[in-house]
């Protein structure tokens, strides 16, 4: 192999005969999983850190926590509290899942079955949910 | 041959002795995580699906949930839990994409102190917040309010 080494995971034109590690990106079950979990927490965490002070809001004035909160039921803000749940309820159950393959040696060798529940899970959990909120954020 | 270090390879080796504060993070990840889905799964459903959903939330909303210490509690519980959670995490990624430095220091230090403001203003609106200021509107106030 040359002295030059790439960095960056292109396919090897040929199968190598040592593989490299568990650096590059794989595009299966288990990246997908990670991948998803850490924007959904990052999202959640901006979240969190506007919803903290739009709460503190209630110290300042009624008509100062109305008038921000007003603003979380219009249409379009409605849409996006789809999208925060949906954001929190995968962040939630593939946590779980986290969890599984950390301590049980069946979730581990499984890791890829329970992905795949996480996100049956997640549709359920959002059929239950969206067509609820949504009637309540379009109806006056 | 070119070598790659594995993927879980520390950039510095755990401390033989004393308290392992990694490990602890990495243990409370787990453990706050659980009683979040819990906490915030609770959250969603009071305050979205019950009744109006979103539609029905107002300073009357807030206040007639916090006039019962259950909700004050469960939310102060949620707020540290969670808000320790996600800066934790970010601390993460921002060692993930960062080398040790000046950055790295200004983005940890930017989140230790974005989490202690917050969990210090958060606690204190759950815990001096009054349901009945006066002066207020009568028609913004909860029901219970002298006032209303």
């Amino acid at each position: 192999m040359s002295a030059t080494t790439t960095r960056t995971p292109i396919a090897p034109e040929k199968p190598a005969t040592h593989k490299p590690g568990g650096t590059l990106y794989r595009g299966r079950e288990g990246m997908w999983s990670w991948v998803l979990h850490r924007i959904t927490g990052v999202a959640i965490f901006f979240f969190l850190l506007v919803h903290i002070l739009d709460t503190a809001l209630v110290r300042v004035s009624p008509e100062a926590y109305n008038a921000v909160i007003g603003t979380y039921q219009t249409p379009i803000m409605g849409l996006g509290e789809v999208a925060l749940v949906g954001a929190i309820v995968f962040h939630a159950f593939n946590g779980l899942r986290v969890i599984l393959v950390d301590f049980w040696s069946w979730a581990t060798r499984n890791q890829k079955v329970l992905f795949y529940i996480v996100i049956a899970l997640w549709v359920v959990t959002m059929l239950g949910f969206v067509p609820r909120h949504l009637m309540n954020v379009f109806s006056h | 041959m070119t070598v790659i270090e594995s993927p879980r390879t520390p950039a510095r080796p755990a401390p033989k002795r004393g308290v392992n504060l990694e490990k602890w993070g990495w243990i409370y990840m787990r453990a706050s995580g659980v009683v979040l889905v819990v906490l915030v799964f609770g959250h969603l459903f009071v305050n979205l699906m019950v009744g109006e959903g979103v539609k029905a939330i107002d300073f009357g909303f807030v206040g007639g949930k916090w006039a019962d210490p259950f909700w004050q509690w469960w939310d102060v519980l949620m707020l540290w839990l969670a808000l320790i959670h996600g800066a934790n995490g970010m601390r993460t990624i921002v060692s993930d994409y960062t080398n040790p430095g000046t950055v790295q220091r200004i983005l940890k230090g930017a989140l230790l102190l974005s989490t202690i403001v917050l969990l210090v203003l958060g606690t204190l609106v759950v815990f001096t917040f009054d349901p009945c200021p006066a002066g207020s509107p009568a028609e913004l106030l909860p029901s219970f309010c002298p006032a209303a």
